[in-house]
């Protein structure tokens, strides 16, 4: 397991590891490591698809992160376990049917597969709150629709290649729909405005629609 | 109360943004000179954070409804003053000093004679509704609401009984020096010739340039790597290489995550300098250097 470290201005640090999931249990130390002692030092802990971008208040504090990481361990007694989120679905999905057609399985079979996962909320992207959630069952990779929705309602749950999301707000959209979510996902009224963010683990609930 | 009788161009409020939330998506938006809009705060006394307007080429045109302390600072427009038409304020804004306005008096700024970004304080702060702990207008995740209309009123927030500066700050030359660019993460992405060609080759501005990044046209980039990259964190100041291999040196409003590899980093002190250029401008860059202390 190696952390390369890349460089990415006076007051940025860009870690680089293998895969996602090592990126999230990365970030999660990181995070972790700032709360204990040292949260002067770290403005923001964002992990990518294969990176952690840690932003700093100033040049001395970034050299000092950059330090920490030698003691890092991937999945040591040190790194927390993500909170666990159950999200109940209502799996009625315009594409649920198209889904299980494509990859030769029954929709109740897709249901299952989706629903019978715990996921790890790995990295935010694409607007405020949308959470790429690893662990998606190998048999429900399929890319995303040839044509983009433009108008995807807030809460849908849906796959694409290796991950599943749930919508947070309305916004156009390439992703699979195989439900939607019966919880509000993002509001800015709320202290924490993102349900959903990164290092959370997820468990969709079907329920009757 | 100050209505907004003509936006100009893009007239929006912004204050010192949102910081700490990159991890769930949201950029740090608001000023994108903050130089210019931590000094037009200033010079009316306002406390650090304190929103103010942030005007786009000139053109806004406000109407004060009671008597307030502005200030501006940043691209230096021609201003004036006038009330029933007459030209009521003995200063030119632009002079760097608070300015005191009467109540029932118009502010009309003309487009700027150099750079694009020109910060309006008012003495108090303008008072708009907080989102995620801003009221800064982000462009790109649509918090902070949208850019101001004809006909919108802002309110303005309480005194701050802080002492109100009575010299006029002193007007810093110009800089023409070379952008002063890091190396970025993924600059081994690129060929040798092409990261010498960013600090050898001018750029010019491009008209597609927002709050989100300054497009750049000039000597394409070619990489090295061609395996896509999977998403990872932007920064402001972050020169990504789209496909076309023009950079794009990403401002407040940037996404937080993108899929293009970032070649250079602009300096924390030039990011102000990036938000001012014009379309049609030129601009150089070299690389910093470290000052050894």
């Amino acid at each position: 397991m190696t952390v390369t470290i890349l460089p990415y201005g006076e007051r940025a640090v860009l870690f680089e590891v293998d895969d996602t999931a090592a990126a999230a249990d990365l970030a999660r130390w990181l995070k972790k490591w700032a709360h204990d002692a040292h949260d002067t030092l770290v403005t923001d802990v964002v992990p990518g698809a294969r990176t952690v971008l840690v932003r700093c208040p100033s040049p001395h504090a970034r050299s000092v992160v950059e330090l920490a990481t030698a003691d890092y361990r991937r999945g040591s007694d040190d790194v927390p376990v993500g909170e666990l989120i159950e999200l109940p679905v209502v799996y009625d999905g315009d594409d649920l049917a198209t889904v299980a057609t494509a990859i030769g399985l029954s929709t109740t079979e897709v249901i299952e597969r989706h629903s019978s996962v715990v996921y790890e909320a790995a990295f935010c992207g694409f607007a405020p709150g949308f959470c790429y959630l690893t662990g998606l069952d190998p048999a429900l990779h399929i890319a995303r629709r040839a044509t983009p929705r433009p108008l995807v309602r807030a809460s849908s749950v849906a796959i694409a290649s290796e991950y599943t999301a749930v919508y947070p707000t309305a916004s156009p959209g390439g992703w699979h729909i195989l439900g939607h979510a019966e919880a509000t996902l993002w509001d800015t009224r709320r202290e924490a405005p993102a349900l959903l963010t990164p290092g959370c683990r997820v468990r969709f609930v079907p329920q009757r629609s | 109360m100050i209505e907004i009788v003509s936006p100009g161009p893009l007239c929006t409020v912004q204050d010192s943004g949102r910081v700490g939330l990159a991890h769930i998506g949201v950029a740090r938006s608001g000023a994108v000179d903050r130089r210019a809009y931590e000094l037009a705060n200033r010079l009316v006394g306002n406390p650090v954070g304190a929103a103010a307007f942030e005007i786009t080429f000139g053109g806004a045109v406000f109407a004060v409804r009671v008597a307030c302390l502005v200030a501006i600072a940043g691209a230096a427009c021609p201003t004036i003053v006038s009330s029933g038409g007459v030209t009521v304020s003995p200063f030119d804004l632009g002079d760097q000093r608070p300015v005191a306005v009467p109540a029932g008096s118009l502010i009309a700024f003309a487009a700027p004679s150099d750079g694009l970004r020109t910060y309006l304080a008012v003495r108090g702060g303008l008072s708009t509704t907080v989102e995620l702990g801003s009221r800064s207008m982000d462009m790109l995740s649509g918090l902070g609401g949208q850019p101001l209309r004809s006909g919108d009123t802002i309110a303005i927030g309480p005194d701050p009984s802080s002492t109100i500066p009575t010299e006029a700050a002193p007007r810093s030359p110009a800089s023409t020096n070379p952008i002063q660019l890091w190396p970025g993460p993924r600059q081994q992405w690129f060929e040798r010739s092409s990261v010498d060609d960013l600090v050898t080759s001018p750029y010019v501005m491009l008209p597609t340039s927002n709050r989100i990044g300054a497009r750049l046209s000039g000597c394409p980039l070619s990489r090295s790597v061609a395996t896509e990259l999977p998403s990872e964190g932007m920064i402001e100041g972050a020169v990504q290489v789209p496909a076309d291999g023009q950079p794009l040196i990403f401002l407040a409003d940037h996404p937080t995550t993108g899929g293009y590899p970032v070649i250079a980093v602009v300096d924390d002190a030039d990011i102000g300098r990036i938000g001012q250029l014009r379309p049609g401008d030129a601009v150089t860059f070299q690389w910093a250097r470290r000052s050894v202390v």
